[in-house]
């Protein structure tokens, strides 16, 4: 069990992974994520699911080296095994629960930041599978790093590309696409659902807060069992403090103290690892180093 | 005719050395002095010590037999009530239980009866001795949901009764607590938990871990997919309680669940290890239980100077004597009467210290306790890097909410009957998951009940 049955490499550092794990496959819901260890040593990594296939037993991960222990998940090859692959763990998105008119009704808008892309697909896929056409932001730094691109174009028409540097698509933030899409063509959004990195995740909801739609985000907070037992995901959200990995992920994205969760993301970052993370940063070719 | 010599003493690691390793402290009895020890046990016809232990151990008989020289019979005997010795042996609180009705502890001190358990489960395994063989399978499917010391117990039992008993752990390591809870200088893991669940394994129990019930499975599932006629929910009290003081989210704050979690299950204070933890050079533990104790005593040896601080005083403290009293050798600081209200931050946002404030002890209330009142203006600050606090735990609501038919307590613990059954027929439950946090042979007692029980059910089904 947990064996790699495939890697693919998406982008420079980011790969894709099938991985047989049918207990999880089973249960999997959009909006879940799951927890790996790579071997007797690694830690606790909470990953998100980007799909699942309950026929074939498999799970697909999507995971980005970027720290000591992911760089270590990446190096794994087909045919290795993860010591330990647990899930899924939190709460499945609120949608699947919507009444049929109120599913065929809602205008959905994914906004996919980054790595948010794994995350986001699952729910795009199950509101397709649902007759759902929803709309998806693909943000990335460049071209090379616009993941899942026609995996999403396969599910809904409305696929939206960003990139910083303008290499693909739209030239500019998430934010200014969203604010592009709802102020100047004229589009109407019920509901915002936001993955990607923590700041993202904090301007994408003050931008929905002033156009007035609702917004969910996912919240990827530090964690270390993801069952609550610990409160390392602890977050403040309307003024409660909430355990993301089983009261989340998702979580509405108005009433979340971002500023508080993303200074909670760095409290292990040793500064050792704080300089290989703006190293890896810069060689990528991005300036920004807010939130690491 | 027993032998009126004092207690026989247990050889223990330096204070000072071992404030700076996570080696075990107390190094138990040898054959000499289990030997001498055991000849001070008067042997009752109506042995109190018997009565008071929740898994019923017979002990005046293997300390008899550890008189007679025969180690092997001793733990066979102890083997028929619990597979847990060397676990037990440690960390029972026995002041309260078997030496506390122990008669000798009238006039002077009670027969060292844990120092005795944990020699004879350490002789055991060490000479790899069978405590107990699988029985023949009469046919039936029980489930146990967690592998900690309620889990093992209720599941060694009914595989003993020929059960086919499949344990689900969520986390990556079988024994609960006793993994993730207790540290390594208390409880080793490799030496000690993992050969005493491997007895349990032996039996013929399957133990698939990383599995959560209520997300990878469900209790319905268990029941109507995969042909389990009864399940034994054993799930733990591992919700963590906070203050819900000014402060509380700051960095540097954590539960202690987190912080012993990192330690123990994950080895964070070895660096072969990933996974990271974080101490600075002081270290404040709000709480005065086992678990407080742990982890003041595991950040003392993370090298950060620590302190306890206790709203009561030290004749209330929850924790075991033994570990009070290591703690203090180990240069543990004691703030007793004192009671955190807000925790201090500097402007990026990390911990610098704890503001609290002095309690007196008012009269006392309705059950016989005085509780602690605040006095006011006495308001101090303790600096600090790190503040953990082991204020208790919960049981965790995931199995209730995804299991209809389970019903909870005000408190959220499972309601069951004496013997275990829950409110949900087929559904038996025991340990913390019931009682709310208490102690390791609490659980193995409800287990060994629930397993008596789910064995009845199941028969008359039959």
């Amino acid at each position: 069990m947990f064996q790699i049955l495939k890697k693919t490499q998406l982008a420079p550092a980011i790969y894709l992974m099938e991985v047989e794990a049918p207990r999880v496959a089973h249960a999997a819901q959009p909006g879940q994520f799951l927890i790996v260890i790579v071997d007797e040593k690694g830690e606790r990594i909470p990953l998100t699911i980007c799909d699942y296939d309950a026929g074939k037993g498999t799970v697909t991960i999507v995971i980005q080296a970027i720290g000591a222990s992911t760089m270590r998940i990446a190096a794994l090859e087909e045919g290795d095994r993860f010591a330990d692959f647990v899930g899924p763990l939190g709460h499945p998105s609120e949608f699947i629960h919507y009444s049929p008119e109120k599913l065929a009704s809602t205008k959905f808008l994914f906004v996919a930041g980054g790595l948010g892309a794994a995350p986001v697909y699952p729910q795009v896929k199950w509101l397709a599978e649902h007759g759902v056409r929803s709309d998806v932001i693909i943000g990335a730094k460049n071209e090379s790093l616009v993941l899942l691109e026609d995996e999403f174009r396969a599910l809904t028409p409305n696929v939206h590309i960003a990139t910083d540097d303008g290499s693909k698509g739209y030239k500019g933030l998430v934010t200014n696409l969203l604010k592009e899409l709802v102020a100047v063509q004229g589009r109407r959004f019920d509901l915002v659902v936001a993955i990607g990195p923590m700041i993202m995740m904090k301007f994408v909801a003050l931008t929905t807060k002033e156009l007035d739609i609702p917004t969910i985000v996912s919240l990827n907070t530090l964690m270390v069992d993801g069952t609550g037992m610990c409160g390392a995901c602890r977050v403040t959200v309307g003024g409660k403090t909430r355990f993301a990995c089983v009261e989340g992920p998702e979580f509405d994205a108005h009433q979340v103290d971002f500023d508080e969760a993303m200074r909670r993301q760095g409290m292990y970052r040793t500064i050792e690892e704080r300089k290989r993370a703006i190293e890896a940063e810069r060689a990528a070719g991005h300036k920004c180093n807010i939130g690491l | 005719m027993a032998n009126k010599i004092p207690r026989v003493p247990v050889r223990e690691q330096d204070p000072k050395v071992r404030a700076a390793n996570f080696d075990e402290v107390c190094y138990g009895y040898n054959m000499e002095e289990a030997s001498l020890e055991a000849t001070r046990c008067l042997g009752c016809k109506k042995p109190r010590c018997v009565e008071a232990c929740p898994v019923s151990v017979r002990i005046p008989d293997f300390i008899r037999c550890i008189v007679e020289g025969d180690i092997a019979a001793a733990a066979k005997t102890i083997a028929q009530d619990s597979l847990l010795p060397s676990v037990c042996g440690r960390v029972c609180p026995q002041e309260t239980q078997c030496e506390g009705a122990c008669i000798l502890g009238v006039k002077g001190e009670p027969v060292a009866i844990g120092k005795l358990e944990r020699f004879v489960g350490d002789w055991g395994r060490e000479h790899r001795l069978t405590l107990a063989e699988p029985a023949p399978r009469n046919g039936h499917k029980v489930a146990v949901i967690g592998s900690g010391p309620a889990g093992l117990a209720c599941a060694a039992d009914l595989a003993k009764l020929g059960y086919e008993v499949t344990v689900f752990e969520v986390l990556h390591r079988p024994g609960g607590v006793l993994q993730y809870g207790i540290p390594e200088f208390r409880l080793p893991k490799k030496e000690v938990v993992e050969p005493e669940v491997e007895n349990v394994r032996r039996l013929g129990v399957k133990i698939e871990t990383d599995v959560v019930v209520g997300r990878t499975l469900t209790i319905d599932q268990l029941m109507d997919e995969e042909g389990f006629e009864a399940v034994f929910i054993g799930s733990g009290a591992g919700l963590p309680r906070f203050m819900g003081i000014p402060g509380e989210n700051l960095n540097g704050v954590v539960s202690a669940n987190e912080f012993l979690t990192r330690t123990n299950l994950m080895h964070a204070y070895d660096q072969q290890y990933d996974t990271p933890i974080y101490t600075g050079d002081r270290v404040v533990v709000v709480g005065g239980g086992n678990v407080a104790m742990d982890a003041v005593r595991t950040a003392r040896r993370l090298g950060a100077e620590s302190s306890i601080v206790y709203r009561r005083s030290e004749a209330e403290l929850p924790a075991r004597r033994e570990e009070v009293h290591h703690a203090k050798e180990e240069g543990i600081d004691f703030r007793m009467l004192t009671n955190p209200v807000e925790v201090l931050g500097d402007e990026r946002g990390w911990v610098t210290g704890v503001r609290c404030v002095r309690m007196e002890l008012g009269e006392p209330d309705a059950s016989g306790r005085r509780s602690p009142v605040e006095i006011p203006g006495s308001e101090f600050d303790m600096p600090c890097d790190v503040v953990i606090m082991a204020l208790g735990t919960s049981p965790n609501p995931l199995i209730a909410a995804t299991t209809p038919g389970l019903e909870v307590n005000r408190r959220g613990c499972l309601e069951a009957s004496p013997d275990g059954a829950t409110t949900r027929e087929g559904v038996f439950a025991g340990g913390d998951a019931v009682t709310g946090a208490a102690t390791v042979i609490l659980a193995m007692g409800a287990g060994r009940k629930a397993a008596a029980a789910i064995d009845n059910y199941i028969q008359s089904k039959a």
